[in-house]
């Protein structure tokens, strides 16, 4: 354990060093401020609206940037070292091969979620700041859930990440199938799901399978938690219009959602353990 | 258990390709060891092997007492230099030797007393991207130092290296001999390497030409010696004529002086003979050299494995 902290210590510090996290975190302030104070542009105002609709838009990009990040940051984490010819070093070392990945991925995830924390709770500090009458537990608990939600979901990434940077045999391979995967949970997969829906025109079978395809998806599972907590009437018609039937407990949200965090990773700790260096 | 690194039967297969072929050798502890070998020959197989990178196919390996294959904790008794090793550009020396000593759980403050020992104190602050080769490759030997390993596998250490870099990198492989720890060192480089070991391992497609101690190698081999003679003015052909009536055809050299082989049971009858002939002036012995012993290995058609354990 301690020598999976060290590698995950190295790696954090690699993502500050490298400036990794600071940029992230200024991203993802800009991004809640922007939404907050022109997020509602299209429908004639200028200004902050309501805490609940910027959540809800904040979601809906979350659910592309994350993924995005989470595999930009964690591709290169063992392919990398194989490139620059630091694996073999590494390997000599009195470390598994587990604990080499698990490392990686602890530290990336940490640094993910540092950005998240950072850049999202200072734009709600600045948001409640300058807002009184947001200034409610409820906004806090919504906004802690985000942050928690979306460094799960950053986790997931990097954990794929991981098990792409393990199984290809160069950077650039690695990178690709990074977009790749981007592409499939992002934007294939549901547009599969629509494509689903309507040629089934929503017969029984369908209605009832319907649900737990959403669970498929981590980047789904995300939206699910989210905005199924901010209920009805907070510009998430759509999805909830579609899942109203259907109440997910956001226990089995957050396992789910876990379960995804760990599985990619876990794949990538077996297949690296096999793997001939 | 007195040997580091023992093998037997030794094969490591990828597909049909034997990389390692049915290798059988003992390497002593407190002794240097040259792994020699073109590229192909398995030198970079038996370190993975050894490192316990790899699992042999077939076979038995020892390296310290334990069979090396997924024993992490065997390798904090071993230090490695990879081939042109390269580290994390963005680090400094000292935060990569501090980030490798915690990996293998060395004393504190080993790092900073083997930066001093390799000569890169002054460089320690510095991005790694900034180094020289010749600087990275003794950062490299200072993190194969760390934890005071009983093993070193050095793999291709001086290439890049100034001569004065080479002097020190042997110096301390020395320090290390005399410390009673075994160290492995890959090489092309053979009549840089020959002065600073003990004994070889020679690989030539993944099967052992021969191991063993370079005296004893060079008795097995029995290559001649090769003398050369400085005669008097006037005495050339009459000792060409005695020489070539003792079955020892010389050879002439532009530089006046003679050459001739002697065969290794006969040197020193002949030698004696020699110094007390009038007509010679002066004496040069060549010993074979290792070169000569690996071309001589290299050119036998593919002769059997030396003798495990001999």
């Amino acid at each position: 354990m301690n020598t999976i902290l060290i590698v995950a210590g190295k790696e954090f510090r690699d993502d500050f060093r490298n400036r990794w996290t600071v940029a992230l975190t200024i991203l993802f302030a800009l991004l809640a401020l922007g939404i907050a104070w022109f997020g509602s542009a299209a429908a004639g105002q200028v200004g902050f609206t309501s805490f609940d609709a910027t959540l809800a838009s904040l979601t809906t990009l979350g659910a592309f940037v994350i993924p995005l990040i989470g595999l930009l940051i964690a591709y290169d984490a063992i392919v990398g070292e194989r490139d620059d010819g630091t694996l073999l070093l590494m390997l000599s070392y009195p470390l598994a091969r587990g604990q080499l990945v698990a490392g990686k991925f602890l530290g990336h995830c940490g640094a993910l979620a540092a950005a998240t924390l950072a850049g999202f709770g200072l734009a709600v500090a600045i948001m409640q700041l300058m807002q009184p009458p947001a200034q409610t537990l409820q906004a806090w608990l919504h906004i802690g859930r985000f942050i928690l939600s979306a460094s799960l979901l950053g986790a997931c990434f990097v954990g794929l990440a991981c098990l792409i940077s393990v199984q290809t045999v160069d950077k650039s391979r690695a990178a690709g199938l990074a977009l790749i995967g981007w592409l499939v949970s992002v934007v294939l997969f549901d547009l599969a799901l629509l494509a689903l829906l309507v040629v089934s025109g929503g017969n029984p079978v369908e209605r009832a399978v319907y649900p737990y395809l959403l669970l498929l998806n981590p980047v789904d599972v995300f939206r699910l938690v989210n905005l199924t907590a901010l209920g009805d009437g907070a510009g998430n018609d759509l999805l909830t219009g579609m899942t109203a039937h259907h109440a997910y407990p956001p226990l089995l949200l957050c396992l789910v959602m876990l379960a995804w965090a760990v599985a990619p990773f876990a794949w990538a700790m077996l297949a690296f353990r096999r793997k001939e260096v | 258990m007195n040997h580091a690194i023992e093998f037997e039967a030794l094969a490591k297969r990828y597909g049909t390709l034997a990389a390692l072929d049915g290798v059988s050798a003992c390497v002593p502890r407190g002794q240097v060891i040259g792994l020699l070998g073109h590229n192909g020959a398995g030198k970079s197989t038996l370190i993975k092997l050894i490192l316990g990178l790899i699992a042999p196919s077939s076979g038995r390996l020892d390296v310290l007492g334990q069979s090396p294959w997924r024993a992490h904790a065997l390798r904090r008794r071993i230090g490695y230099l990879p081939e042109s090793a390269t580290f994390y550009a963005s680090l400094s020396g000292r935060e990569l030797l501090d980030y490798l000593a915690r990996l293998k759980q060395a004393p504190r403050g080993q790092a900073q007393a083997l930066l001093e020992r390799v000569g890169l104190a002054h460089a320690a602050d510095r991005r790694i991207g900034t180094y020289s080769k010749g600087m990275r490759q003794r950062l490299g030997l200072a993190q194969a130092l760390l934890g005071s390993p009983e093993l070193v596998l050095l793999d291709e250490p001086t290439t890049g290296l100034d001569p004065q870099a080479t002097r020190e990198l042997y110096r301390i492989v020395g320090e290390l001999r005399a410390d009673g720890r075994c160290v492995l060192i890959s090489s092309h480089l053979l009549a840089e390497l020959e002065p600073h070991i003990d004994g070889a391992l020679i690989l030539r497609q993944g099967r052992l030409l021969a191991a063993g101690s370079l005296n004893a190698l060079g008795e097995q081999a029995a290559l001649p010696a090769r003398l050369l003679l400085r005669p008097h003015q006037h005495a050339v052909d009459g000792l060409l004529i005695r020489l070539d009536a003792r079955g020892l055809p010389a050879q002439l050299r532009p530089d006046g002086r003679l050459e001739l082989q002697v065969p290794r049971a006969g040197k020193l009858p002949m030698l004696r003979e020699l110094l007390a002939d009038p007509a010679v002036v002066d004496l040069d012995v060549r010993e074979p050299t290792l070169a000569q012993l690996y071309d001589w290995l290299g050119a036998g058609q593919r002769p059997a494995a030396a003798e495990a354990c001999a």
